[in-house]
């Protein structure tokens, strides 16, 4: 991405802040309209309205809220472990957005090309996990406790399921770079990962029922490292007030929701990179036809943001649909359904791959 | 293993049918009704603040004997000869100044028992819902036409034809019983 910067403008400067930058926007503009499509898309599923006073049909709730949350007094209790609690939301949030890093937003819009990018997203996510236990240890509040606990035990098992499936996609691509995942699915749909891959032969079609089993597993524990509903234990609001954070207020507050809805688009990005095209248009690009070829890396950009926010439509729309698990159930789906299904997945994916 | 096949596809499957039906609900117009803007039609016999049309009201004082609550207060000041009230639309005479006509609507209860008593159907329910206050004292309704002024001026004349009344009875009396009475051809 620099270098595409540097060719365009011809200054070290202000190309570096552009780079640095850009993703920093990407999230805030992820969380803007992410906040306000999850009001209207509940809503209008729940056969409601949403907010409308607020500037247009309310679009300017979100920043009506983001400026009541700047306003807020800063609230700790005493018996607070000072510096836990505040490093927490910050920590929480640089585990979100450092994942962005990675992300190929177009050919040329990566943040950083590196060679292990899929990798690298599994493992700063996890870095969520100790920030949440962080927040729910320092608050000293059984509530965070509790919640903080649950969220631990959840993205830690879930995070099997991903990486299996994950591991089945790095076989067949045979890379670990996202923007090489990308690439190789060239610009049709019926290259993508969901069908089977670019090539031709037994093999893609063999693929296709494993890739969408893939793809569901993957899809229902991304949702659960979100902690999305039906996953939303760790936050389950009619149990624990608002679990890990349920201390915090004003702008640390913010920060937590601020890296759940940045989580959300990084989990979207990926599974869309793994499974359909990443940044790959599903019908070839207008650029091509019309032989402007400046055009491409947008056109890509768009159809990666389109492929990011449907995503995101998705598990909201799941969330108005499925009620929470508890937290058995949601142990028993993941061992003894998700993994199971994962590993035979991995299995015959690998020996596909062979032929 | 049967078992456990079948309900991973009963787990898939019930989430997609689920899936579907808030799908539909996505375009299913909203029930919401944005109230301010829009409102709903108020039902025929509705109960709402209540309206005293003075024009017609004859000061009988009936509705405020009927409100279980007693927030209704009237006062009235007979007329002196000579002054026309005007009547009321359903042709009664009136005969009595109101002077005070208070209905304090924080006290209202809006059973409407006011409303049946009044001979002249000037009590009633108007359609206004919405007249909340932050003050308590701002609830209490003047209805009656009078300024101040006015409402002692006519206090004041019918003190001073009562006063008349008495001098004359006083000088009645102290006449000699022989001449018959001659006041009520005045009055
Ligand atoms: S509606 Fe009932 S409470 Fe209200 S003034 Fe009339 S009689 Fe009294
Ligand atoms: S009953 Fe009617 S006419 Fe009589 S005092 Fe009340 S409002 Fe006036």
């Amino acid at each position: 991405m620099y270098q595409y910067f540097y060719d365009l403008t011809g200054n070290v400067i202000i190309s570096g802040l552009i780079v640095a930058i850009f993703p920093l926007v990407n999230v805030l503009l992820v969380v803007l309209i992410g906040v306000y499509l999850e009001r209207k898309v509940s809503a209008h599923m729940q056969d409601r309205l949403g907010p409308m006073r607020t500037g247009w049909h309310g679009t300017l709730q979100l920043i009506a809220d983001f400026v009541k949350l700047l306003q807020k007094e800063d609230i700790a209790s005493t018996e607070t472990d000072k510096g836990l609690y505040n490093i927490a939301p910050v920590l929480v949030f640089t585990g979100a957005f450092a994942a962005y890093a990675a992300i190929p937003f177009s050919s040329k819009l990566i943040g950083s090309e590196i060679e292990v990018g899929i990798f690298y997203v599994i493992a700063v996510s996890g870095l969520v996990v100790v920030s949440i236990l962080m927040a729910g240890w320092s608050a000293n509040n059984k509530y965070s406790l509790l919640g903080a606990m649950r969220s631990a035990a959840q993205i830690i098992s879930y995070e099997i399921p991903t990486a299996l499936v994950i591991l089945s996609i790095v076989m067949l691509t045979g890379t670990l770079s996202l923007g090489k995942m990308s690439e190789l699915q060239t610009a049709y749909f019926w290259n993508w990962n969901i069908l089977g891959g670019a090539g031709f032969g037994l093999a893609k079609f063999l693929l296709i029922p494993f890739m969408v089993v893939g793809f569901i597993i993957i899809y229902i524990s991304t949702l659960a490292e979100t902690n999305r509903t039906p996953f939303d234990i760790p936050e389950a609001e009619s149990e624990l007030v608002a679990g890990y954070f349920t201390e915090y207020c004003g702008m640390k507050y913010a920060m937590f929701m601020l890296s759940e809805y940045g989580n959300m688009f990084a989990v979207s990005a990926i599974v869309s990179i793994l499974f359909f095209g990443g940044y790959q248009s599903p019908f070839g690009y207008l650029g091509n036809t019309l032989n402007v070829h400046w055009l491409i890396p947008y056109e890509q950009a768009f159809w990666f943001l389109l492929k990011g926010w449907f995503f995101i439509f998705v598990q909201m729309w799941l969330r108005w649909t499925l009620p929470r698990l508890r937290v058995d159930q949601l142990m028993s789906v993941c061992w003894k359904y998700l993994i199971p299904y994962a590993f035979v997945n991995l299995i015959i994916i690998g020996i596909i791959s062979l032929l | 293993m049967k078992a456990y096949l079948k309900n991973t596809w009963l787990g898939i499957y019930t989430v997609l049918v689920g899936m579907t039906v808030t799908f539909k609900h996505l375009f299913v117009p909203a029930v919401t009704i944005q109230y301010p803007d829009e409102r709903l039609k108020l039902p025929e016999r509705e109960r709402n603040r209540l309206y005293v049309n003075m024009d017609d009201c004859i000061g009988c004082d009936q509705c405020s004997r009927a409100c279980p609550v007693s927030c209704i207060e009237i006062e009235t000041v007979k007329s002196v000869p000579g002054e026309d009230l005007g009547t009321t639309s359903n042709g009664k005479k009136k005969a009595l100044w109101v002077t005070k006509f208070n209905i304090d609507f924080a006290k209202c209860c809006y059973c409407q028992l006011c409303v049946f008593p009044c001979p002249t159907e000037c009590i009633y329910m108007t359609d206004v819902f919405e007249f909340s206050e932050y003050e308590r004292g701002n609830l209490v309704y003047k209805f009656a036409t009078l300024t101040e002024e006015e409402a002692a001026q006519k206090k004041v004349n019918y003190e001073k034809l009562q006063a008349e009344k008495e001098a004359q009875k006083a000088a009645a009396a102290a006449k000699p019983k022989t001449e018959p009475p001659s006041h009520p051809a005045t009055n």
